[in-house]
């Protein structure tokens, strides 16, 4: 067999804090070593303006809170082969759906931020993506094939999928996952 | 009134344990470990939250350990990959039903459903939150309580009845409606009945009941069981 191509790892970030990718980047010098294994075709921390086609991985940070991101979620799924939660808010909405205990949250929400605070003025603005009525995790829209719960997730998690996922392997979350 | 013993069999091990031991009881006696989170060492059993669910040969159905007496000639499956499933699913109907958001809860790291889903494996809950808005009620002094944390396992209810002796606590409505209520579903800080013992928040075993200022890790120290256990027995 000829020198397998990289495989193609792609980091997508919608509604969270970026923690998760803080803790993907705190796999530390493990990086280097998977870094000889895959290959980075789009993240936030690289500057690739459009989600590129034929990815083998994509780890998708943060809960499906507005139109943009539920469409970029979908243009995500058709282009990706494995796509994984990565975080709580991905996994379970965590923070980010912490609104959704509200009812109309999406507009309670825009109230909250833009015209509580202030008399003088106070407008909505309509320049930002429409929000979904609730945030919501990842599957409850696409098909998800793996999980990483945590806020942040443990690096040592992150990599162990990784790795694991990069060797063939079905990942076993039994006592390893950890919400919270 | 003499009691006799009960010969059956615990995952393929025989062991003899007296009669109207309930199974969770006799599982733990011979160091099988069933999973719950309703049950509580030193108060009666309630069989609410269906995570000590085992199989008994010769029926389709499934049992709760924690009520379900042994018999002779019982042979019990406590880990199967049927049962792996259904806790899973369980522990995922617990997170579903209210509003669970482990990074933001007062028992972050120390509660036993959270535990319990990282046990099991449960990575993702597959059901449809209900994103809960119940009352939150600091009325009283020190005690919350946050409906919207709690798993309806009644713990508190049955401490504060059956080793306080004071039934502040109780339920109202039913099934995913029911809400832990004090007295005649009074605002805790107008309870006239609640004796402030923090029994409650002890045993709780998310962070539904919690002591306001005080370290959720002091107020969840595992030797309550003991202590309840020590209360009931003194004569």
């Amino acid at each position: 067999m000829t020198k397998s191509p990289k495989i193609r790892v792609a980091t997508v970030w919608l509604s969270g804090c970026s923690g998760c990718h803080m803790s993907f980047l705190d796999i530390d010098e493990r990086l280097i070593d998977l870094a000889k294994k895959i290959t980075v075709v789009y993240s936030p921390i690289a500057d690739v303006k459009e989600f590129p086609e034929n990815v083998d991985v994509t780890l998708i940070e943060g809960a499906v809170a507005n139109e943009e991101q539920l469409e970029m979620l979908k243009k995500v799924r058709t282009r990706t082969k494995i796509l994984i939660s990565l975080g709580d808010c991905a996994v379970d909405g965590n923070v980010t759906a912490l609104r959704n205990s509200w009812r109309k949250s999406d507009q309670a929400i825009l109230e909250r931020a833009y015209k509580d605070p202030t008399d003088l003025n106070a407008a909505i603005p309509n320049a930002v993506p429409k929000l979904l009525v609730n945030a919501r995790p990842l599957h409850e829209i696409v098909k998800v094939d793996f999980y990483i719960p945590g806020c942040p997730p443990h690096a040592d998690l992150i990599y162990y999928v990784l790795t694991e996922l990069l060797a063939g392997r079905t990942p076993i979350m039994e006592g390893r996952s950890k919400y919270g | 009134m003499s009691i006799g013993t009960v010969k059956l069999k615990i995952d393929g091990v025989e062991v003899n344990v007296p009669e109207n031991t309930m199974i969770l009881k006799a599982a733990k006696d011979t160091g099988v470990v069933i999973p719950t989170l309703c049950n509580l060492e030193g108060v009666t059993s309630y069989g609410g939250c269906r995570l000590c669910l085992v199989e008994i040969s010769g029926s389709p159905k499934l049992f709760p350990a924690c009520i379900t007496p042994v018999s002779n000639g019982m042979e019990v499956t406590t880990n199967s990959d049927r049962l792996k499933e259904y806790r899973k699913m369980v522990v995922q109907m617990l997170l579903a039903e209210r509003t669970h958001i482990c990074s933001v809860c007062v028992a972050d790291d120390h509660c036993e459903l959270q535990a319990m889903a990282n046990q099991l494996g449960v990575d993702h809950v597959m059901f449809e939150r209900n994103w809960s808005h119940d009352e939150i009620d600091s009325t009283h002094d020190f005690l919350v309580i946050d409906r919207n944390r709690c798993i309806l396992c009644t713990r508190c209810i049955r401490v504060c009845d059956q080793i306080e002796g004071v039934h502040t606590l109780d339920l109202k409505l039913r099934g995913k409606d029911s809400q832990v209520i004090m007295d005649l579903d009074e605002h805790w800080g107008n309870s006239c009945s609640c004796t402030s013992c923090r029994k409650c928040a002890k045993v709780c075993p998310v962070g539904a009941i919690y002591i306001e200022g005080e370290p959720i890790e002091h107020t969840k120290k595992k030797d309550i069981a003991e202590f309840i256990i020590a209360r009931r027995n003194r004569k």
